[in-house]
Order: structure tokens, then C-alpha cells, then sequence
């Protein structure tokens, strides 16, 4: 426990600073209380808002173990959110809502994985295709309106709580202690870091690593779209251009804050869901610190310049779990080159 | 060598396949008029593609380059409304910042040695902020001189082509020289066929990058300026995702996303087929616009496949595994 512990070291006394630092603007930020027996509070708000950014980096955690990486998660996530709200608004029930837009998640996830793991296609190039193509396929399912419903059932995935606490963040924690139970109290989440490592070698030692490659992008697909469903049960609507838009990169960044190498390897599921509450405490913290919101971006970029610093091969202070290597580029494999 | 030719000869086949599928349906296609459009319509991404184009063959990728664009848009309209300074004074002040925001990125992408896709996310997040603060406003440009850059020359049939349009084909000819007739260019493949073996060769990596980044840079800021003249104004809201439109292009344009090989021409191609499909939902009139999209995303597919195909024939033997 206490080796867990020193894993997440680093991501949580980074999201300390962020809270210290909004704090010292706005001193009432970690202030909760309970109002018409709901929770709420600033504290409660980053929690409630991050749940897109810490399903999808769930998801994405297991797809950057590998060596991989899924842009199309945010498309992913405007098309299960389309088809749910598309299943309700046609009086289907809300089985049915959730069938369709987790089903829809997992066919996603399906394309991408056989694209990479059985094709052999970079993982960066093939995702690049639903990323595309996704927004399309959302447009034609709400026939390019903003889809809106009123259904009490789905809008309680995203507006509803559960004794007081906001159904997302139950979301997202349940979520991400599942996929981390499942990866490590199980032996797969040492396979997938083997893949990620080497694959070739993975492969010599037994590891199938097509059904596995191919699993990683489908949970990342359905961790897409259980935050699409919650996107869309929130603004009890579908809105296929918006929903999820560029959720990806803050996914990613979520991820690489949560110091698991975009070279595949080592990962800490837990880690990047506290680099996404990092991410959501940055965006809220500012608006809350009074800064006009054109600073948002600025101030955001400032910080994960220096989080980078921080994790820095060559400048850092060489903190565990901080392993990124090579000067390369992102996920591309270069094995093809080899044989030009 | 051939097999590093046939994605290239594809692109075109494909090109031109699907010019003539539109020409059978609306002759009216195949004018000067429907081709000077296509250049200038296209003219920003066809500039900001060169650059990204450089950048991917380094085995690299630039996600700024949308961020930056909306800034050069803002900066120019804002400081033509503040200031007095004329508009090529200005232009060279735009080209200048965003070439040293270019060399920056490389310079971090070098020295933290941390992968391009974060450190340029970064700078994307940078220039759009960069843009928020100038003016959250859509600003109106309002200068003689830039309806001098609106002019154009009339074609045989009536087609115009535009300063902008023939700024792009002088962009992607400078661009076909710098990649493949100069030193630089030599490097940069070497740099994408694996940075090891380009350090063995004698190739400064730390240089390169940075030159390759702000080169990068300096083409997001002309193909900003290009966009500004295009829509007459500077909004820091524009051009999102025109990034992942440039790479979509450069793919679809033969050039292999790890790197080490393709050509700048091909990225021409590339950026005149999506062109034509969205001239070919403008003639059709009964498309609705997500039709872009998701032929777009086939032709990624297609273009993906065909390469792997390619490979594995160029090559004898099975498919690579890659990843």
C-alpha cells in the first residue's frame, strides 16, 4: 500500500499545490455544505465537472499502456451521447437508451482496436479516422439538430445524486475502481504493460496481444461513451458538434500527468484519474479566482509547461513513475521504418 | 523507390478519379472557375499543410498550428485598428513571433526531451490563449492595401486566381524544394527515419528540430495572414481543429504519419481532394454537410490501407507488425 502510495506521490502533491494555489485566490474552495439535501460546494463542482475527463482518461490509461493512443474518444463520446437521446426522444426505454449508446461506445471500440491490433495500423492514424468520421456519424444520428429530451431516468445519470452526492462523480469513481481492481487484483494489467514495452517479446512470452490490444481500445470505447451518456444526461440533449470536443487532448494530458509514459509501459489508472482532477481544479480555479476567462488557456498552458518541466528525463528530479524516455514522437511506432 | 512513389501516384489517381466522377455528373466542374475557387477556398490549409508536412516527415506532429492561425488573424486585425503601422510591417512582426513560437516548441520538444504531441498541445493552448487576450471580439480589417491583396487575375473561362491561391502554389513549390533538393531537407527524412541513425549520419538533431518547428511557425503565420486576407477579419474563435484537417491532408497525400517518407506535393493533392469533395456538396445541394466528414474519414481508411498494402508488397513479405 504504501509502494501505491509513493506511485501517486507526485500527481498528489501536484493537485495539492493547484488547491493551495486556488484556495489562496478564493478561500472558500474547498468549502462543501449541504443545500436541499445535495452536496455542493466548489470542491464538489470540480469533482461533478471532471467526470468526463476522468472516465475518458480511465479508458485512455490502459490505451497509452500499450503504446497506443485514441484520439476518437471525444467523437466516440458525441455518438453514444446522440444515441441515447435518440432512443429516449423515440420513446424507447431507458434500457434501451443505455443499450444503444454503450453499445454504440463498444462497436467504436471494436473498429479502432482491429484497426491497430489486427491491421497494423498506427494507433494515432487509425483512431485519427473515427475522430473524423465520428462527428459525422453523430450529425447524421440528431440529423445535425442539437437532440434535446426529457426523460427523468437518463437525466438522472447526469443532473441526478444519490444521497446527496452528484450521480457523475459516483460515475466515474466506480468506474475507475472497477477498471483498477480489474487490472491489478487480475494479471492483465502486467500483460498490457508488457505489450506496451515490447511487443514482440509480449508476444514470444505467450501474451495474446491482438485480443488484448483489441480489449484496451474497447474499454477506452465504453469509457467514451458512459461519458458521453453523462454529457448528455446533463444537458438533457445531444449535441453532436460540441459534445466531448477536444476532450481527447485533455484525456491524454490527464494521462501524461498522471506520469504513465506516451511510450507505452508502466500505468497507474488512479494516477491519471488525479491528473484529470488536476485538469478540471486548473479550469475551475480559474474562473473562481476571478480571472477573466480569456486567461483560462493561457494560465492553463503556463501550468502544464511546468508540470512538464517537473517531469522532464533530463531536467527533473527523476520522481518514480515519471518515465517518459525518448525524444519522439507521441505513440508512433517506428518499426516500419526499420524495413524501408 | 518505387514503393516509396505509389502512395504518391495514388493520391493523384484518386484525384483525378474522383474530378472526373464530378465532371460526369456536372460538367460544369471542369472550369477555370471551379479550379481557381478550389486554390483559394483551400489556400490556408493547402500553406499550413506544407508546414505540417515537414513536421511529420521528421517523424514529429505540430498541433499548434490552428491555434496559431487564429492568433495571426487577431494579432493583424488588432494591431491594424490600434496602430498605424502598415500592413507588410506588420506581416513581418506576425512571421517573426510565430517563427520563434515554432523554434520555442522545438527547442522544448528537444531539450525536456518530452514527445511533440504534448509539448505542441501546450503551444496550442498557448497561441489560443494568446488569442483570447488580444480580443474575444471578431475584429474587421479595413485597410486599402488589403483589397489590393483581394485581387486577382483572370483566367481563360473566367476563373480567378487569387493572390491567396497563388500564394499557396509558391508555398507548396518552396515547400518541394526545401524537403527534397536542400541539406535541410536530407536531415529532416533522416531525422524521421530514426533519430539514432540520423545523429550516426552526422545530423544535428537539436538544430533540425528546432528549424523544422519553426518552420512549422512561420507557415501557421502565413497561412494566418492568408486567412485574413481570405475572410477580412481576425477571430480568435477560428480555424479550430484546422490541425487535424492539415494531417488529415498530408496523409491522404501519401506521406507515411511515422515519418521518413513522402512528398510535399502529394499534401497539395491531398488538400485539393477534400476541396472537391466539399465542392462536390456544394453542386450536389442535397448532401447535408456530416457527408464531409465521414467521406473524409473513408478516404483516411483507404489512403491507410492502400499504404500498408503497399508495404507489404514493396517489401515481399507480411504485414510489419507495427506498435
Amino acid at each position: 500500500m504504501s509502494q501505491g502510495l509513493r506511485r501517486l506521490a507526485p500527481q498528489l502533491v501536484t493537485l495539492a499545490a493547484v488547491v493551495a494555489l486556488v484556495s489562496a485566490f478564493f478561500p472558500g474552495f474547498l468549502a462543501v455544505e449541504i443545500a436541499d439535501g445535495r452536496l455542493v460546494g466548489s470542491a464538489v463542482d470540480v469533482l461533478k465537472r471532471g467526470a468526463p475527463v476522468a472516465l475518458l482518461a480511465v479508458g485512455m490509461t490502459l490505451v497509452i499502456a500499450t503504446r497506443g493512443i485514441d484520439l476518437s474518444v471525444g467523437a466516440v463520446m458525441a455518438i453514444c451521447g446522440a444515441a441515447s437521446a435518440w432512443a429516449v426522444s423515440n420513446g424507447l426505454g431507458l434500457g434501451a437508451a443505455l443499450a444503444l449508446g454503450l453499445g454504440a461506445g463498444l462497436l467504436c471500440g471494436l473498429w479502432n482496436g482491429v484497426l491497430v491490433a489486427l491491421f497494423g495500423i498506427q494507433p494515432i492514424v487509425a483512431t485519427l479516422i473515427l475522430m473524423v468520421a465520428g462527428r459525422g456519424v453523430a450529425q447524421m444520428i440528431t440529423e445535425g439538430r442539437i437532440l434535446t429530451f426529457s426523460h427523468e431516468g437518463l437525466a438522472f445519470f447526469g443532473a441526478g445524486d444519490v444521497v446527496g452526492v452528484p450521480t457523475p462523480i459516483l460515475i466515474w469513481i466506480v468506474t475507475g475502481v472497477a477498471v483498477g481492481l480489474l487490472v491489478r487484483r487480475t494479471a492483465l494489467g502486467l500483460l498490457i504493460e508488457a505489450i506496451g514495452i515490447n511487443r514482440p517479446a509480449s508476444a514470444l512470452a505467450g501474451v495474446n496481444a491482438r485480443v488484448l490490444l483489441i480489449a484496451v481500445y474497447v474499454a477506452s470505447g465504453l469509457c467514451a461513451a458512459i461519458a458521453g451518456i453523462v454529457v448528455a444526461a446533463d444537458i438533457r440533449g445531444a449535441d453532436a458538434n460540441n459534445a466531448g470536443l477536444w476532450l481527447e487532448l485533455d484525456a491524454i494530458l490527464a494521462v501524461v500527468i498522471g506520469g504513465t509514459s506516451l511510450l507505452g509501459g508502466r500505468f497507474s489508472v488512479a494516477a491519471s484519474i488525479l491528473g484529470a482532477l488536476v485538469i478540471q481544479t486548473i479550469d475551475t480555479g480559474i474562473l473562481l479566482a476571478g480571472f477573466p476567462s480569456e486567461f483560462n488557456l493561457v494560465i492553463k498552458a503556463g501550468l502544464v509547461v511546468i508540470i512538464l518541466v517537473l517531469q522532464s528525463p533530463r531536467l527533473g528530479p527523476g520522481l518514480p513513475g515519471f518515465g517518459l524516455r525518448a525524444p519522439r514522437a507521441a505513440g508512433v511506432a517506428r518499426t516500419e521504418k526499420a524495413t524501408e | 523507390m518505387t514503393s516509396r512513389l505509389l502512395p504518391l501516384y495514388a493520391t493523384i489517381a484518386i484525384f483525378l478519379a474522383a474530378y472526373l466522377v464530378c465532371y460526369l455528373q456536372f460538367p460544369a466542374m471542369l472550369s477555370t472557375r471551379v479550379l481557381g475557387n478550389l486554390l483559394t477556398d483551400n489556400a490556408y490549409l493547402g500553406i499550413v499543410a506544407v508546414g505540417m508536412t515537414v513536421v511529420i516527415l521528421s517523424g514529429g506532429i505540430d498541433l499548434s498550428v490552428g491555434s496559431v492561425i487564429a492568433f495571426a488573424g487577431v494579432f493583424i486585425a488588432v494591431l491594424l485598428r490600434d496602430t498605424g503601422l502598415h500592413p507588410l510591417a506588420v506581416f513581418a512582426l506576425l512571421l517573426a513571433t510565430t517563427t520563434a513560437f515554432g523554434a520555442a516548441m522545438g527547442g522544448l520538444i528537444h531539450g525536456l526531451a518530452m514527445p511533440p504531441f504534448i509539448v505542441t498541445l501546450a503551444g496550442m493552448f498557448l497561441a489560443r490563449g494568446a488569442a483570447y487576450m488580444l480580443t474575444i471580439d471578431s475584429v474587421p480589417i479595413d485597410h486599402d492595401f488589403y483589397d489590393m491583396l483581394r485581387s486577382y487575375q483572370r483566367l481563360p473561362g473566367g476563373g480567378r486566381l487569387t493572390v491567396i491561391g497563388a500564394t499557396m502554389l509558391l508555398s507548396v513549390l518552396a515547400g518541394m524544394i526545401l524537403a527534397h533538393r536542400t541539406r535541410f531537407g536530407t536531415a529532416v527524412l533522416a531525422l524521421g527515419g530514426g533519430a539514432p541513425t540520423a545523429r550516426l549520419m552526422g545530423v544535428s538533431i537539436g538544430r533540425t528540430t528546432v528549424l523544422i518547428y519553426a518552420f512549422s511557425g512561420f507557415m501557421a503565420g502565413l497561412s494566418g495572414i492568408v486567412f485574413s486576407i481570405y475572410t477580412g477579419s481576425g477571430y480568435p474563435l477560428a480555424t479550430v481543429g484546422t490541425e487535424l484537417t492539415a494531417i488529415a491532408a498530408v496523409v491522404i497525400g501519401g506521406t507515411l504519419l511515422t515519418g521518413g517518407s513522402g512528398y510535399v506535393f502529394g499534401t497539395l493533392i491531398g488538400v485539393l481532394t477534400m476541396g472537391l469533395i466539399q465542392t462536390y456538396i456544394v453542386f450536389d445541394g442535397s448532401l447535408s454537410s456530416w457527408w464531409t466528414k465521414i467521406v473524409i474519414g473513408m478516404l483516411l481508411l483507404l489512403f491507410i490501407l492502400l499504404q500498408k498494402g503497399l508495404l507489404m508488397l514493396g517489401h515481399g513479405r507480411g504485414a510489419v507488425s507495427a506498435t
